[in-house]
């Protein structure tokens, strides 16, 4: 009976959200006199500039594992690239946004890799524990770290089930001008948001030569990520601990 | 109840010879002090602020951004941060992109060198700068491609 009332609600909100699109994005192609399909699209989901994200969007992964193929990194080099995240030689605290993870049945001996990384919880334990506000979760549900309130405290370490966050430890320079990193401070995955509030895909999902990473918005029902999730199979790491995930894997 | 000549800095009566000589020297002090302050002024380069390449006129008026470009830049950078509001205007890229200062080779220097725009007032100033802690301080960066799906 709930799951009724949730689904109709949800198809609600998904129909306003469409509606509004739409009605935007109509005018705008009467304006412009344009009636390419798929220039409709691409207009219809890029965010202005100075547009809030919204929170009718939920940004989120749908990682395919059987895709994943073995002693393929190239998801956490873009990454690496992408930031500028170079190592210091010490690998119990060198930043790691994203690792591959490797996973073996013990009774089969069947062993599963993935890419394993900020998983952009709906209700995230490292916000709940930041004692200063600076672990915070977007509208359209990405989770960040504002270094400008972080002190550094490391609560957020300890709360997260996914160990995503690493803590600055060293004078970092060289940093990339949409990728703000800084000694005394925790960071994680961002999902790229700068990439993404500029209506390109995150790195790790743009690099990866098997299509196993698929970003999109999941509360979009037209969109690929919704559709696929709709139609096969897919599981949270730790479902258990009920913190509805931004990002679902298939094949675990 | 106080009265009322106390409430004066100036007493009322005529002043004894010791309370003038007290006032005399506390005033040539402050005149020697100025004195001194000024020609240290004189003596401390004033900075030499490095034009915009785009144009004359900076985002907002010259004065309004001596006084508020913090503010500004503290207003952009909550919006960009928690709303994912992306305007370049009063972004902090946008003062060392406009401003940039070009050392050798060619290259924008970075805020280690004393001529970067920030630097040139912030160090006349002696006001520290804790944004380079984190944020790069020259234009620039990879360019991404790749458009979503």
């Amino acid at each position: 009976m709930s799951n009724e009332q949730d689904n109709t609600q949800n198809k609600q909100r998904i129909d306003r959200y469409r509606r509004k699109l739409l009605g935007g994005s109509a005018a705008l192609a009467g304006a412009a006199a344009l009636g390419s399909g798929v220039f409709f699209t691409s207009i219809a989901r890029a965010k202005p500039d100075a547009e809030p994200a919204s929170s009718e969007v939920r940004w989120g992964f749908l990682i395919d594992t059987n895709k994943c193929v073995d002693n393929c990194d190239k998801c956490v080099t873009a990454c690496n690239d992408e930031f500028n995240l170079t190592g210091f030689g010490r690998p119990e605290t060198d930043a790691q946004w994203i690792r591959t993870v490797t996973l073996r049945d013990k009774k089969t001996g069947h062993t599963t890799r993935l890419p394993l990384m900020c998983q952009h919880c709906a209700y995230p334990p490292c916000v709940d524990v930041c004692p200063t506000g600076a672990s915070f979760k977007r509208p359209d549900g990405i989770v960040l770290v504002d270094k400008h309130i972080c002190i550094g405290c490391r609560y957020c370490m300890m709360a997260c089930p996914y160990k995503a966050r690493s803590f600055v430890h060293e004078t970092i320079e060289n940093q990339k001008e949409y990728g703000p990193r800084g000694k005394g401070t925790v960071e994680s995955c961002t999902l790229c948001v700068h990439r993404v509030d500029k209506d390109r895909i995150p790195a790790c999902a743009e690099a990866c030569p098997e299509k196993a990473i698929l970003f999109g918005n999941m509360n979009d029902a037209g969109s690929e990520i919704a559709q696929r999730m709709a139609s096969e199979a897919s599981t949270e790491i730790r479902g258990d601990l009920r913190l509805n995930l931004g990002v679902r894997y298939q094949g675990i | 109840m106080q009265s009322t000549q106390s409430l004066y800095c100036f007493s009322l009566r005529p002043l004894r010879l010791r309370e003038l000589c007290v006032r005399y020297s506390v005033i040539t002090g402050a005149l020697v002090l100025m004195f001194f302050s000024f020609t240290a002024a004189a003596g401390v380069p004033v900075p030499d602020i490095p034009d915009a390449i785009k144009g004359e006129q900076c985002v907002e008026e010259t004065g309004f951004m001596r006084r508020n470009h913090m503010k500004l830049l503290s207003h952009q950078r909550d919006d960009t941060v928690h709303l994912g509001i992306r305007t370049q205007k009063h972004s902090l890229k946008n003062c060392f992109t406009c401003h940039v200062v070009t050392g050798a080779n060619n290259q924008p220097v970075t805020v280690k060198d004393p001529r970067h725009f920030c630097r040139e007032c912030h160090d006349y100033a002696a006001v520290q700068i804790d944004c380079f802690q984190c944020h790069t301080s020259v234009p620039g960066g990879r360019k991404t491609t790749g458009a979503r799906p």
